[in-house]
């Protein structure tokens, strides 16, 4: 189990009286870039919340690396385990100030060039570093978030539907950069996505999850041959 | 003043009344309550305080503060409703705001210490304070619900509650103390306070009336920032658990 990022084991998650996850039980794969797939209200953006420690599930556990995440002190975890949302909400300022902000919050600021070097790694132009952030578009404020969040340097990272929103062309931006900083940092990537050609091209590994359950999980190829029925009928866009 | 003269002024009554019903505005219900209310509230305290400044004993004297600040809590606990625990922690503030004004006032002789300085002073230090709190919680609330996504964000980054919660309550605290200082820099320009122009009317001298004025606004100053400030950190321990995460507000 050393080459597990994360692993769930019996993990149930209920709010207001909803069981949201049903006994998750299941693994990531260390260093890789692994997707999850499934149609709306699956549990998938709840999964993220319970790994990142937003969230904590009624029972069971989640160990990172092997260690329960109960043990681990919430900064500490969050710090580890990044994430990256849909909504790549942007605080008042410029692009610098986005990206010190984790920084900042431990009461450090960023050298410059470090941030050129972020944003280069995102592709964004150095000159970005002193535009207002609210200002830019959707594809960049998504690679903006990306960029802010490896400031922790994670050594899981989270991205929740992060290219839904864009156009084809950002969204094959993206990916690219997820591919490339998985390459250079060996960062463990866990991308929910809506897009099974997108799950296909990018995921080594995938998990597929419905109505609050884990149904099927293993490399990505299994998307082109699942063996459960609602698997086969999710595939064939039967669910939505 | 004479009790024709006092009769005479429901005059300034019946002139909304007449035009409500002249113009159909309809507040004839509203004014006519809000004006037996007023009789009848103020009457029953001029009676109360009457009797409490006659006996000069320290229980009534307790028991007329205490239950100012039950009112001013009932009153300013719905605003907040939203909130954990908000009735204590405002009783907690405003028996403290009212404790710090009267030790200041009392410790360095200010005031004398009867019932005549105390009742109306700490009347006043609650009132405001109990304005100031709504205005806060009602500021507080919106800001929690309008920046949910900024407070998760600080908080996935490795932010504490505190740090997360930050922007919303430096806002909140500066948006409801504003007034109180704003309409302090035209004090005498625009307006003689209420309580200036009582003590003028009553016969006072003016240079005298201005200098409990000025005394009362500057425990004003004191009761807005310390009420806003202490509600606040009273406040956001409460939406967030021991995991440091963010708890939906009611």
């Amino acid at each position: 189990m050393s080459q597990t990022a994360i692993l769930f084991q019996d993990v149930n998650y209920s709010a207001d009286d909803l069981k949201i996850l049903k006994n998750i039980n299941g693994y990531f794969p260390e260093g890789k870039i692994a997707t999850i797939v499934g149609p709306s209200g699956a549990g998938k953006s709840t999964l993220f919340k319970l790994c990142n420690g937003l969230r904590s599930p009624d029972s069971g556990e989640i160990l990172i690396k092997g260690k329960p995440i109960i043990n681990f002190h919430p900064v500490e975890l969050r710090r580890k385990v990044g994430i990256a949302l849909q909504s790549a909400t942007m605080i008042s300022g410029s692009v610098l100030e986005n990206l010190e902000l984790p920084l900042r919050l431990q009461g450090k600021t960023i050298d410059i060039e470090f941030a050129k070097e972020l944003l280069h790694d995102v592709g964004l132009d150095g000159d970005f570093l002193m535009r207002n952030a609210k200002e830019l578009s959707g594809g960049q404020q998504q690679k903006l978030s990306i960029a802010r969040t490896l400031v922790n340097q994670p050594e899981v990272l989270l991205l929740d539907e992060i290219t839904s929103s864009l156009d084809r062309v950002s969204q094959h931006d993206i990916e690219e950069l997820i591919e490339k900083i998985n390459e250079k940092y060996g960062t463990t990537m866990i991308w929910i996505t809506h897009n099974l050609e997108q799950a296909l091209r990018i995921g080594q590994y995938t998990w597929v999850m419905m109505n609050g359950e884990l149904i099927e999980s293993g490399e990505s190829s299994l998307l082109r041959n699942p063996q459960d029925k609602r698997v086969q009928e999710f595939v064939k866009g039967e669910i939505v | 003043m004479s009790y024709l003269a006092l009769s005479l002024t429901l005059i300034f009554v019946l002139i909304p009344l007449v035009l409500s019903r002249t113009l159909r505005l309809g507040l004839e219900k509203d004014t006519l309550i809000a004006t037996v209310r007023s009789i009848i509230q103020l009457l029953a305290v001029g009676y109360v305080l009457q009797y409490v400044f006659e006996a000069d004993n320290i229980i009534f004297l307790l028991l007329m503060i205490l239950l100012m600040i039950g009112a001013a809590t009932q009153n300013a606990r719905k605003k907040g409703a939203s909130i954990r625990g908000i009735t204590w922690k405002l009783f907690i503030t405003f028996v403290f705001i009212e404790a710090l004004t009267q030790s200041i006032l009392l410790g360095f002789s200010i005031v004398p210490p009867t019932p005549q300085y105390i009742i109306p002073i700490s009347g006043m230090v609650i009132g405001n304070s109990m304005v100031l709190g709504i205005l806060f919680l009602n500021r507080f609330t919106a800001e929690i619900e309008n920046r949910q996504d900024e407070t998760e964000l600080i908080l996935t980054l490795g932010g504490t509650p505190k740090q997360a919660i930050h922007t919303q309550l430096i806002t909140s605290i500066k948006a409801s103390t504003i007034p109180t200082i704003e309409s302090q820099k035209t004090i005498g320009l625009v307006q003689l306070p209420g309580m200036m122009s009582g003590q003028i009317i009553a016969g006072a001298d003016p240079v005298q009336a201005v200098q409990f004025q000025l005394l009362i606004l500057f425990i004003l100053l004191t009761t807005a920032v310390v009420t806003s400030i202490m509600l606040g950190f009273l406040s956001y321990p409460t939406l967030f658990n021991k995991r440091m995460q963010f708890l939906k507000i009611r």
